[in-house]
């Protein structure tokens, strides 16, 4: 058994409606108990779709459980079959079901339903949501590509017959963390390059789109957490590459170009490769040679979330925006080798857990001055104080802005540097902050706060109170610096005095500290 | 069953009213949901809920999106090893309620709350209940209950964790005056309300369960009269009558009428004469009814139509019909407990159309077909039939905010009427 307040993935079902809610045309019938349509509400509250998820639940209760369970179950395959009429069905358990052994995929069978019947095994009390997804959509794809695709020749190079390169999008899903977003920004971006988009999948694709996905030169791979199985079934059954780069940040974007470049038989200098890498609207490298952004070298930055957004992060962090990654962790399991090998280059030691009280003790103990990571994350770091932005799922409501908020491509890194920098305070005056901390001599506009003529307090009053006592001269000292600082300042210095046991605290100990804590 | 309530003041007998009874997929919470607002509600228990992921997203899903603060629910999340028999699920659970206990020194109450699938498997959390509970006495006590969604719906999980405290009510001595329990989880501003009416009409003393605290739970004997706040607690009523307590039947406190004889039937019960009632009461039903009237000008004559959910539905008619001059399309609920709705069944207009459970594919066809002004119903379907053009309640609010009593008349009027206004303001 493993004690959870907060999960970070549901169960896999989940991510088995998260592809059929994705898919045009296809029903997914789960046998499962009453309760488990709350899933719906995922979909409709969070990402507030205007229809239902195309699931039917058996929803038994404990007096079916007595009775016929088997019966309920094909009852529900025949009317769901018989109301929406779908192209494909999808049939599964949810944990509960897994449990009472009903066979669904055999009961649906039996039923000889005239259209393709998809039965998806996924084992409830060992896998997670993402699995689950992508387990799904393999399985899908599958069930209907290979039929489509088994006479197809190899097709020669698109660059030596003359037409547009063409590939499919692989892996944005319904409730994907920015996939929305991300997706417009790659379909434009293949369309500067010249590329056509042959399907994307598996959000907005129908069972017939999918038995066209062998007809592409190559699959762009977006989420590898959901769409890496099937690109490597894609490949080994149609030949066809797939992309290795998640173009999210500029420099991951320039190798995504140069990578769908290369796949699509386009020199490195064709002009359309040259527009396409220019990014005209691309902010991010300015901004952050701009020297208000200065301060953020070296921010002590900590990084949590699924494979994918947790290593663009840490990579955007370190190359991009000059911070220092202190922490780098996923619940992605599943990934844990490439992960532990990214996180050897940050110095770092990569934390790989679904634990999320395990994640809020090493976010404790970083102390980072920034935390990037999920909705959870930004529950932990509010507790500690600490700003935060969210980079990757747990779904939430604010993760579907109104506004087009990419992760991927150009517009996507202007939209990152936003979204971390602003939680931070602002550049310029966090710069005058430290000028001024530095600089107690020349600073007048703090009145000497123990004497209680002034009243902006942000901090505590510098008075002489127990239990960690000061000299009157250090405790003058500390009245010197802004009162926007001051409490930081004191906090610090009674801190490194109780540490080192120092007792009282003189002016000394506050320069001593002030050396300490600026490294 | 040896304690009958009495019979509904007016109307119809009950049995009168035909029932469609559906049995299809049911859009509706399992009973964990109800530890959302339960672990609000008594401020030093923890649910540790012995489950499944899906269990613990459920929870998340269901109040994590509302509730920021640390919470003081979790779940065991039951693995492969637990089910292939390599981990002994006792040894399992005593590890984890430890860690739990060491985390949070301040619990003093701590439910296991069964699931589908540990009843499924048959874990016999009673017997680890009792174990833990010897461990960590007297600093914490265990209690177990089932929140599974094979045998509750939603609000039966209150009613299955205060069943679950009823064994434990201190015991009253049997000389004690006759004093009043009142039944269900309701919001600290609601009770502090009903204890003032209660003390103005002269009835005391009155204890609310739960209460707020684990160890300041409300004493049980032969003396004490009990009446249900919320009409889901058909357990809790039965292990209270086994328990010698003597039930007040009435009407549930929704609107200025339902609380009018809700405390009625209380008082009635204490020996307090009508005349007297009314005259402590009247302000406060005047206030009530000028607090609704201008939603019941929104409200009169529009049509609602309610899918099943909470088992608030059938006072939620009563209240709308009566008190609002809303039209009644379908009433359906999850469950209909005839005796406890007694009262409510007969205040509602007689060609009203009961259902019982659910088939949610053909009530969706229904609803479409009678275009009501207003759907109340569970978060899932609410979006999809605003897109439809339909305006929607969602039911789960009904649990979440103060409803019941004089001052929340109102509010809970507002409500109704704030879907409404809203389709009517919005100009886009």
């Amino acid at each position: 058994m493993q004690l959870t307040l907060w999960t970070y993935e549901g169960p896999p079902h989940i991510g088995a409606m998260r592809i059929a809610t994705s898919l045009q045309n296809v029903h997914y019938v789960l046998h499962s108990p009453q309760g488990d349509t709350y899933a719906d509400l995922l979909f409709t509250m969070i990402e507030r779709r205007e229809a239902r998820p195309p699931i039917t639940y058996t929803t038994f209760q404990a007096r079916d459980l007595g009775a016929d369970t088997a019966a309920l179950f094909k009852n529900s395959v025949r009317d769901a079959y018989a109301r929406f009429k779908p192209d494909l069905m999808v049939v599964g358990a949810s944990c509960t079901a897994e449990l009472i052994q009903d066979d669904p995929g055999g009961l649906a069978h039996a039923l000889a339903l005239p259209i393709p019947v998809v039965p998806l095994e996924l084992p409830a009390y060992q896998k997670k949501e993402n699995w689950g997804a992508s387990e799904s959509f393999y399985q899908i794809v599958r069930a209907c590509a290979r039929p489509a695709a088994a006479a197809r020749p190899a097709r020669p190079p698109a660059s030596t017959e003359g037409r547009r390169p063409l590939c499919n999008i692989l892996g944005p899903t319904a409730l994907g963390f920015r996939h929305r977003d991300d997706l417009r920004e790659i379909k434009a971006l293949l369309g500067t390059l010249g590329i056509a988009i042959g399907v994307v999948a598996p959000l907005g694709a129908a069972p017939a789109d999918l038995a066209r996905l062998g007809e592409a030169d190559f699959n762009v791979v977006l989420y590898p957490e959901i769409a890496h199985l099937t690109a490597q079934w894609l490949q080994r059954q149609f030949g066809q590459p797939a992309t290795m780069t998640v173009p999210i940040g500029v420099g991951a974007t320039r190798r995504f170009i140069a990578e769908v470049a290369a796949l699509s038989g386009l020199a490195p200098d064709a002009p359309s490769v040259t527009a396409a890498l220019a990014g005209s609207t691309l902010r991010l490298p300015w901004y952050s040679r701009s020297v208000d952004s200065t301060y953020l070298t070296d921010k002590r930055v900590f990084i949590f979330g699924d494979a994918t957004h947790a290593l663009a992060a840490a990579r955007i962090a370190r190359d991009e925006l000059g911070l220092a990654v202190v922490g780098l962790g996923t619940y992605s399991r599943e990934f844990a080798r490439d992960f532990r090998a990214a996180a050897e280059t940050y110095g770092v030691k990569p934390l790989i857990t679904d634990d999320y009280l395990e994640v809020e003790r090493e976010i404790a103990a970083a102390e980072p001055a920034l935390v990037l990571g999920t909705q959870m994350e930004r529950h932990i770091a509010k507790r500690l104080g600490i700003p935060c932005a969210v980079i990757s799922a747990p779904i939430h409501v604010q993760d579907f802005p109104a506004h087009h908020a990419p992760y991927m491509g150009f517009e996507g890194a202007n939209a990152i540097f936003d979204a971390w920098i602003q939680p931070l305070m602002m550049g310029l005056e966090e710069h005058l902050l430290t000028m001024f901390r530095e600089d107690f001599e020349f600073h007048t506009a703090a009145p000497p706060s123990h004497l209680g003529r002034h009243v902006p307090q942000a901090s505590p009053p510098a008075a002489n109170t127990d239990p960690t006592r000061w000299v009157d001269e250090a405790l003058r000292e500390l009245a010197k610096i802004p009162f926007f600082v001051r409490g930081k300042a004191r906090r610090n210095t009674e801190k490194f005095a109780a540490e080192r046991g120092i007792s009282p605290i003189t002016l000394e100990t506050l320069y001593d500290a002030k050396a300490h804590f600026s490294h | 069953m040896n304690h009958s309530p009495a019979p509904p003041p007016i109307g119809l007998a009950p049995d009168a009213l035909p029932v469609l009874r559906e049995r299809g997929q049911r859009e509706v919470f399992c009973g964990l949901t109800s530890i959302v607002w339960l672990h609000r509600k008594i401020q030093d228990a923890f649910f540790l809920v012995v489950g499944s992921r899906t269990c613990a997203h459920l929870l998340q899903s269901a109040a994590g999106v509302m509730i920021f603060a640390e919470p003081r629910f979790a779940t065991a999340i039951i693995e492969e090893r637990d089910l292939a028999g390599l981990a002994d699920a006792n040894d399992e659970l005593d590890r984890i309620v430890t860690r739990l206990l060491e985390r949070r020194r301040d619990i003093r109450l701590l439910f296991l709350v069964g699931s589908c699938p540990s009843e499924v498997i048959k874990l016999d959390l009673g017997r680890a209940a009792a174990r833990l509970s010897a461990r960590f006495a007297p600093e914490v006590s265990v209690l177990h209950y089932s929140g599974s969604g094979i045998e509750t719906t939603f609000t039966e999980g209150e009613d299955a964790a205060l069943a679950a405290l009823v064994p434990v009510l201190p015991r009253e001595a049997d000389d004690a005056a006759p004093s009043l329990m009142v039944v269900g989880a309701l919001s600290e501003i609601v009770e502090d309300q009903l204890a003032r009416l209660f003390a103005e009409i002269g009835i005391a003393p009155v204890h609310f369960m739960p209460a707020r605290r684990a160890r300041e739970m409300p004493p049980l004997g032969s003396k004490t009269r009990f009446i249900l706040a919320q009409p889901f607690l058909a357990e809790t009523a039965r292990g209270l009558m086994a328990r010698g307590a003597q039930p007040i039947a009435a009407p549930f406190p929704l609107g200025a009428e339902g609380t009018s004889l809700w405390l009625g039937a209380a008082a009635a019960a204490f020996g307090i004469a009508p005349a007297a009632l009314s005259a402590r009461l009247g302000a406060s039903e005047a206030r009530a009814r000028a607090a609704m009237a201008p939603h019941r000008a929104i409200l009169a004559g529009k049509h609602v139509f309610f899918f099943p959910d909470s088992q608030l539905e059938v006072p939620l008619a009563r209240f709308l019909a009566r008190e609002l001059g809303m039209e009644l399309i379908e009433v359906a609920t999850p469950y209909l407990h005839r005796q406890h709705l007694a009262a409510e069944l007969a205040l509602l207009p007689p060609d009203v159309m009961l259902v019982e459970g659910q088939d949610v594919e053909r009530q969706l066809d229904r609803c479409r077909a009678a275009k009501p002004d207003l759907v109340v119903c569970g978060l899932g379907l609410a979006n999809p039939l605003e897109a439809e053009q339909l305006t929607t309640k969602w039911s789960i609010e009904l649990l979440f905010t103060p409803i019941q009593g004089y001052d929340q008349a109102g509010d809970l009027a507002e409500l109704f009427a704030r879907p409404l206004r809203r389709r009517a303001r919005l100009r886009i």
